[in-house]
């Protein structure tokens, strides 16, 4: 792969009930991102947007960002999932040849439609929609099934838990940030068993905008260029009856295959930092396991031994991740800011020190049927 | 299995119910000023870019061409001329309301006095005879004004 | 410079207006399985997938997810691009980077639509802004009736100009085994049929479809193993300005001409006339027919009547557009304009079969949708 560069990136505070609309949520980072990156749009010759026609509760939701996206008189293009998924796409163009600099923007307001319905339309219409599944409901049985399979406790899914909701209160862009115990958690109100209130994500809204950029652009950036070094994404089956729900084949796949990509043969010892999408506690711990930061099963080992908190061998979502903030489709996008703020060293309170190869991911579809996996080094290959 | 017997027997169909997603969209910082025009003033409010001086309407906060923030508004009152008019025949399903809409009905693109871009509305004829491009035309206002864009009631010939 | 990309298969359902028989995953299948059957190859070769179609007419959330058993993305790379009715051409392109960027060697393109799953208008209705523009905007017919009503006014067109167009389109369906709509018809049979919104008669107007069309792009070393003839992707571009329908200025078309300019130059295109063998365009409605040739450079301002009364588009004219019937004739929205990438492909490939125009070596597909946004692609028989 020949080199790309992140150059720059953008994010609103994540919230709920945010009195921006889409356009001006997306104009918000698109220009975070410009001035990050010290550029003006006359030097961007390429849009990917993101958007849901479900989320957004209109038909060819892209319409909205055009103009604030600053598609007006460039290619663009647009993409529906998750934001680590738009910036792959970017990446690909960036490469082909065809254009310098890319800018890839995502925005999210699910506080303006009912989420549960929402994601209960993500599951089939003849099938499984009838029944009224949804995205707390459907984790719940992946969560049972995972947690059953190895011995993996509610504590220790709670101490995911208590570990983002308190890195969360060095992120200001971060929507729940909490102090809180395992007992706290224990304690919240059960919602689909095993999972309670403080195991599930917020709704939140928000936007995030990355620029993309070729080697030669990349070296005349303000800031210093974040390489990818690494990205590749796969799909599971698509029905959880088809799916072995208690690890994530998919994600062992494109982890794989991204760390071939930047050579890494050791992730653990390899990645400085981790932002990975934990939109529910044992999320988080699953995915230990799919990045091979862990054996099959030894998620709740991993936690529990305090190697992924702050200060840890391997601090995984320092920005507090997407228990303190989730805005759908931008929350992919947001891990990847958060991985380039890290690698630059402008992390502020949640930095890692000294940080120089960052992990980044991405999920789409119900318990994660989609994973997205970046590499990102301040270092050149 | 005999297909025969079995699945060429019948195809079936299934709906989605009556279920309705109801969204609440936020207008944001732009479009709520132009609506709070309509209801308060019963007046339509364009923006015009300082930059390029393009006028536009609906108001938004960045001109597309000059990627430039807009802040300039301009009372467009509530004259203007028909762009381009259709008369629609088609009852399809209004999506508000899961039920079919009222024919004819008359859409228009009107270009306000002072605007470079279009705004989108009723006209209250539906004889497209009696219709031309280029008529000069005036927003009707509702009596009890909501802050939507249905305070116009819709627009008429002058 | 990415790595050089070529179409080498090609595959589609027949289209017709409800496909009772099968699911939405069926349906993508069925599309599937002649695409690798034509590229001869199977699902192992593909190395990612991309799909695509518009949201609301089924109600799937996450299609990428969902096709899986029909799209045979399973333990593969999938993502979902939409833009509304240009969807087909935003996949075509998005098949094309992934190929181009160097990253995957044979990427598929799926575009499909079960239009009879839903109320297709009200569904398109929706695309208009909620807030201002959503119920004062009928669909897509309103402003192209009111744009030829302007262009007749303008240039002293007519009504029977345009239901050439719609003959053309008609009758070339008549030589493409998947069209939906294979009738023989006559200007006066458009004059005659019901106007939906003048000037717009019935037979000017695309239908909506239920079909799927797949199309496989390969890298230069391996798309030559594939194809005997592949078609080469020597330019794509894209043009989506606008944001409220109210904003377009339709006597200028800028989109379509900063789309056409952008790909005709991407590809060193001086004369598409002369230079372009054979069109596949994205013509929802006869009336675009006649216009839009203008807003390509294809002809003068107002003189695409004459050139479309002296036969220039048929199939033994100059520039043939539509040999496949185009989209007069099949239309299932997320599927057809890739559909016109993948039959410019064929008629680069030789094996468009009755359709096929001779000794095609420059084609070009284009997209149209959203609040007319416009994507082009340029294919020829020989490298870039």
């Amino acid at each position: 792969m020949d080199k790309v560069a992140i150059i720059g990136v953008g994010q609103t505070r994540y919230e709920r009930g945010n009195t921006k609309s889409f356009a001006e949520l997306v104009y918000e980072v698109t220009r975070k991102a410009l001035d990050d990156a010290g550029l003006e749009l006359d030097n961007i010759d390429n849009v990917v947007t993101t958007t849901n026609d479900f989320y957004d509760g209109r038909t060819i939701a892209c319409m909205a960002v055009a103009e604030a996206s600053g598609s007006y008189g460039r290619d663009a293009t647009n993409v529906e999932g998750d934001g680590t998924l738009s910036a792959f796409y970017g990446l690909m163009r960036t490469l082909s040849g065809v254009y310098d600099a890319t800018i890839v923007t995502t925005h999210c307001k699910m506080s303006e439609g009912n989420p549960r319905k929402l994601f209960n339309q993500a599951f089939d219409p003849i099938y499984d929609r009838i029944l009224g599944m949804d995205a707390i409901s459907s984790s719940a049985l992946q969560a049972r099934a995972y947690m059953d399979r190895y011995g993996v406790t509610e504590e220790q899914c709670a101490m995911v838990s208590v570990k983002n909701h308190a890195n969360a209160r060095n992120n200001p862009y971060a929507h729940v940030a909490l102090e809180i115990t395992i007992d706290d958690v224990m304690k919240s109100p059960m919602l689909a068993e095993p999972i309670k209130r403080l195991d599930i994500s917020p709704i939140s809204d928000g936007a995030c905008a990355i620029i993309l950029a070729t080697e030669e652009r990349a070296r005349k950036s303000a800031k210093k260029p974040v390489w990818v070094r690494g990205v590749a994404h796969c799909t599971d089956a698509y029905r959880l009856g088809e799916r072995d729900l208690t690890y994530s084949a998919a994600l062992e796949t494109a982890a794989k295959k991204a760390y071939k990509m930047a050579g890494i043969r050791n992730p653990f010892k390899q990645i400085d930092v981790a932002e990975v999408y934990d939109a529910f506690s044992y999320m988080e711990l699953m995915w230990y396991e799919g990045l091979g930061f862990c054996d099959r099963g030894k998620g709740g080992k991993l936690v529990e031994s305090g190697k992924t908190q702050m200060g840890g061998e391997l601090p995984v979502n320092p920005s507090g991740g997407v228990l303190s903030a989730h805005p759908v489709q931008v929350a992919g996008l947001a891990r990847i800011a958060e991985a380039v703020l890290q690698l630059r060293g402008e992390a502020g309170g949640r930095q890692v020190p000294g940080a120089k190869t960052a992990l980044a991911h991405g999920i789409t579809g119900i318990c994660g049927q989609t994973h997205c996996v970046w590499v990102l080094s301040n270092e050149e290959a | 299995m005999n297909e025969k017997e079995g699945s060429d027997r019948e195809l079936l169909e299934i709906t989605s119910g009556e279920a309705e997603h109801v969204y609440y969209w936020h207008c944001g910082h732009y479009v709520s000023k132009f609506l709070l025009g309509l209801r308060d003033k019963k007046t339509i409010l364009g923006i015009k870019c300082s930059r390029c001086g393009r006028v536009y309407v609906p108001p938004r906060e960045v001109c597309g061409r000059c990627f430039a923030t807009m802040n300039e508004w301009v009372d467009l009152g509530t004259e203007g001329t028909i762009y381009a008019f259709t008369v629609v025949k088609l009852p399809y399903i209004d999506p508000n309301t899961g039920k079919p809409i009222k024919v004819p009905r008359t859409d228009i693109y009107v270009k306000l006095e002072g605007a470079d871009t279009c705004l989108m509305h009723w006209l209250d004829e539906t004889d497209e005879k009696k219709i031309s491009v280029g008529a000069k035309v005036r927003a009707v206002f509702k009596e009890h004004r909501r802050g939507t864009i249905h305070d116009i009631e819709c627009f008429t010939q002058i | 410079m990415g790595t050089r990309t070529a179409i080498v298969g090609v595959g589609q359902t027949y289209h017709t207006s409800k496909r009772k028989d099968v699911n939405g995953q069926e349906l993508i299948n069925e599309a599937v399985r002649r695409a690798l059957e034509d590229a001869d190859l199977t699902l192992k070769d593909i190395d990612a997938i991309v799909i695509g179609n518009m949201d609301h007419f089924e109600a799937i959330n996450c299609v990428d997810c969902w096709s899986v058993d029909g799209s045979g993305a399973f333990m593969k790379p999938i993502m979902k691009v939409t833009t509304g009715g240009s969807t087909g051409g935003t996949l075509g392109s998005c098949a094309y980077y992934h190929v181009a960027s160097g990253l995957f060697d044979v990427v598929m393109a799926i575009g499909w639509e079960k239009n009879s799953e839903s109320d297709t208008q009200a569904a398109i209705s929706t695309c208009a802004d909620p807030i201002l523009e959503r119920d004062f905007f009928g669909g897509a017919i309103g402003p192209n009736a009111a744009e030829y009503a302007m262009y007749m006014k303008q240039y002293g067109a007519s009504e029977e100009d345009a239901a050439m167009v719609a003959v053309r389109d008609h009758n070339n369906a008549l030589n493409n085994p998947y069209a939906h709509l294979r009738k023989h018809i006559t200007v006066e049979d458009v004059m005659n049929s019901p106007v939906l919104c003048w000037p717009i008669k019935l037979l000017d107007s695309c239908p909506r479809s239920d079909g799927a069309c797949a199309v496989i792009y390969a890298a230069e070393g391996r798309a030559e193993k594939i194809a005997s003839r592949p078609a080469w992707v020597h330019a794509s571009a894209v043009s989506h300005d606008y944001v409220y329908f109210g904003d377009y200025d339709w006597e200028a078309m800028p989109t379509l001409e900063a789309t056409a300019s952008r790909v005709y130059k991407r590809a060193g295109i001086v004369n598409p006339l002369k230079e372009i063998d054979v069109m596949e365009l994205y013509l929802p409605f006869s009336t675009c027919g006649v216009i839009w040739m203008e807003h390509m450079w294809v002809c003068g301002r107002g003189e695409s009547p004459r050139l479309i009364r002296e036969g220039v588009f048929d199939m033994d004219g100059e520039l043939p557009v539509n040999p496949s019937g185009g989209v007069l004739s099949t239309n299932p929205i997320g599927a057809t304009a890739l559909i016109r990438i993948g039959e410019a492909a064929l008629q680069i490939m030789n094996k468009a079969g009755s359709r096929q125009v001779p000794n095609v070596n420059t084609a070009m597909a284009t997209a149209f949708g959203s609040c007319y946004w416009f994507e082009a692609t340029i294919l020829r028989s020989g490298k870039p």
